[in-house]
């Protein structure tokens, strides 16, 4: 059997400085945190990163490693604000930011893994996201009155997520009530590192969970990293849920005057 | 006679509830503790074909405990993650009642951020769904605290369309409904700009327009109805720690 397994210490070894990252999972939910924190801890910089942004998009930004942000939101849900993102776009740290709708973002990444150059969708029409991002086209339908918003394909060097469960060739499971985006941006991506809670043998992968479960295939998977606790402040049922007291403790580093609570905050995490 | 003093959280959960009927067989999507309720009610009296989500990844036909997803309770009747509630705003069949941090008279909502958005004085949440909602779907909000600074003139950004920039296929499916807030229920003449359905029991045209940044008039208004004794107890059934009223306090 193919052995795509990485170890954690490898993974920024498989990143550059310009790339454009996409990052699965939603808000503070099922983030690939284990590999964020590879890439914090590296000096790979100057990213586009491409999210539906939690507390992966905030580190990044008050590490200063984003150049472009695409995104519908950053939440950290029980949370409604990331402060280290609040304060990075106030502060005018983000060079250069895409903001979409959501479903937009979604057909951008549908595009992108389908390998075409847009995507046509109704939301974005007569809102400022058509003024924020003024690179944004329209089509007309060739078949009535209509015009869309063309939303142009995300495509990504690299994308990270998060999920339950993997063999070791890459057959990655989710075991929550939710897949989020993680096959998209695994599908939109050029190479996938794909981190889970626990390898198993493929036998396992389907001994005692349906096999609709089993989200991403290999074939759209570069390397598995075993991460036990890896997507740790975020949720990851069923697994674990939010560290919500954590979270508050990442909250209130973030909002301090005083940089070395920051800088406590991130030495006891990183 | 009645006995028991009605208090504003309630005659805005009745407010909310109003605005679902007729909806149909529709996801009621509610963002925020009064419209939350308010859906919970609609469905229980006028509405019960209405769709309720847990706010995660399921329907609902027993709705879980407020603000808790199906993992705390309830019976989920479908599965609706992230991914087919982008499909359903698609197809129209849902109805949103969302949060503001700005509307405009038009009925622009911003939840983006304040100022410049290249730099913006403060950074809210990101547009999140609401071009797409108020493309697509009836769309109401829901303010809690009705002040000067979310009534503004013209909103910093668009997130949600209001009646002015609805037109061509933004406009084909454009429905702005109501917004009902802590003093009043606004909704929208026939130029699509704001006017008073109603003005709560207690609140004063003065004061409404005080907290309003844009001429209105509410002279004329009625009052909001207040909820009936049977609403009163699906209400409380629903909130028994009254977390609505901590959202509106009485005034």
């Amino acid at each position: 059997m193919l052995d795509k397994t990485l170890p954690l210490a490898e993974v920024a070894g498989k990143l550059e400085s310009g790339m454009t990252i996409g990052i699965g999972g939603w808000g503070s939910r099922r983030k690939p945190m284990a590999l964020v924190k590879e890439i914090l801890r590296s000096d790979v910089t100057d990213l586009t990163v491409v999210a539906f942004g939690g507390p992966d998009v905030g580190l990044l930004a008050r590490a200063g490693k984003i150049r472009k942000l695409v995104y519908g939101f950053v939440s950290l849900d029980s949370i409604p604000l990331d402060p280290n993102f609040t304060r990075a776009r106030e502060r005018g740290e983000i060079p250069e930011t895409s903001e979409y709708d959501e479903g937009m973002f979604v057909a951008g990444l549908k595009a992108g893994a389908n390998r075409l150059s847009f995507q046509p969708i109704r939301a974005g029409l007569g809102s400022d996201v058509m003024a924020m991002n003024p690179d944004l086209k329209t089509v007309r339908s060739p078949y009535d009155d209509e015009e869309y918003v063309a939303v142009p394909g995300l495509r990504l060097d690299v994308s990270l997520i998060h999920l339950n469960r993997a063999d070791a060739a890459g057959n990655g499971q989710y075991l929550g009530p939710d897949p989020y985006f993680d096959d998209l941006f695994a599908m939109a991506a050029d190479t996938t590192i794909l981190s889970v809670e626990q390898i198993v043998s493929t036998d396992d992968l389907t001994a005692k969970a349906p096999p609709q479960t089993l989200l991403v295939p290999r074939i759209f998977v570069n390397h598995v990293v075993e991460a036990p606790g890896g997507a740790h402040f975020t949720s990851c049922d069923p697994d674990y849920g939010r560290d919500e007291e954590f979270q508050k403790s990442y909250v209130a580093a973030a909002k301090s005057d005083s940089d070395s609570d920051w800088t406590e905050f991130e030495e006891r995490y990183l | 006679m009645t006995l028991q003093t009605i208090s504003r959280a309630d005659v805005c959960v009745a407010a909310v509830s109003d605005a679902f009927k007729g909806s149909g067989e529709v996801l009621a999507h509610a963002v925020g503790i009064v419209p939350a309720i308010g859906v919970r009610l609609a469905k229980a009296t006028h509405t019960p074909e209405l769709a309720l989500s847990d706010g995660e990844a399921f329907m609902m036909a027993e709705a879980p405990p407020l603000l808790k997803t199906a993992a705390a309770g309830g019976v989920p009747e479908a599965w609706v993650p992230f991914r087919s509630i982008f499909d359903i705003v698609a197809s129209g069949r849902r109805h949103s009642m969302m949060g503001a941090s700005q509307i405009d008279r038009h009925g622009n909502q911003n939840i983006s951020s304040i100022g410049d958005w290249r730099q913006p004085k403060r950074q809210l949440i990101g547009v999140r769904g609401a071009p797409g909602n108020t493309v697509n779907h009836r769309v109401d909000y829901w303010v809690a605290k009705h002040s000067a600074r979310i009534f503004v003139d013209s909103v910093d950004v668009a997130s949600g369309v209001g009646n002015d920039r609805a037109v061509g296929t933004a406009g084909r499916f454009h429905d702005l409904g109501v917004v009902v807030t802590n003093l009043a229920v606004f909704g929208y003449d026939e130029n699509g700009l704001i006017k008073v359905n109603s003005i709560h029991p207690g609140v004063t045209p003065e004061e409404l327009q005080e907290a309003t940044g844009f001429p209105i008039d509410a002279t004329d208004a009625p009052l909001t109805r207040e909820p009936t004794e049977e609403e009163l107890k699906i209400i409380s059934a629903e909130d028994p720690k009254g977390l609505r009223h901590r959202e509106v306090p009485e005034s």
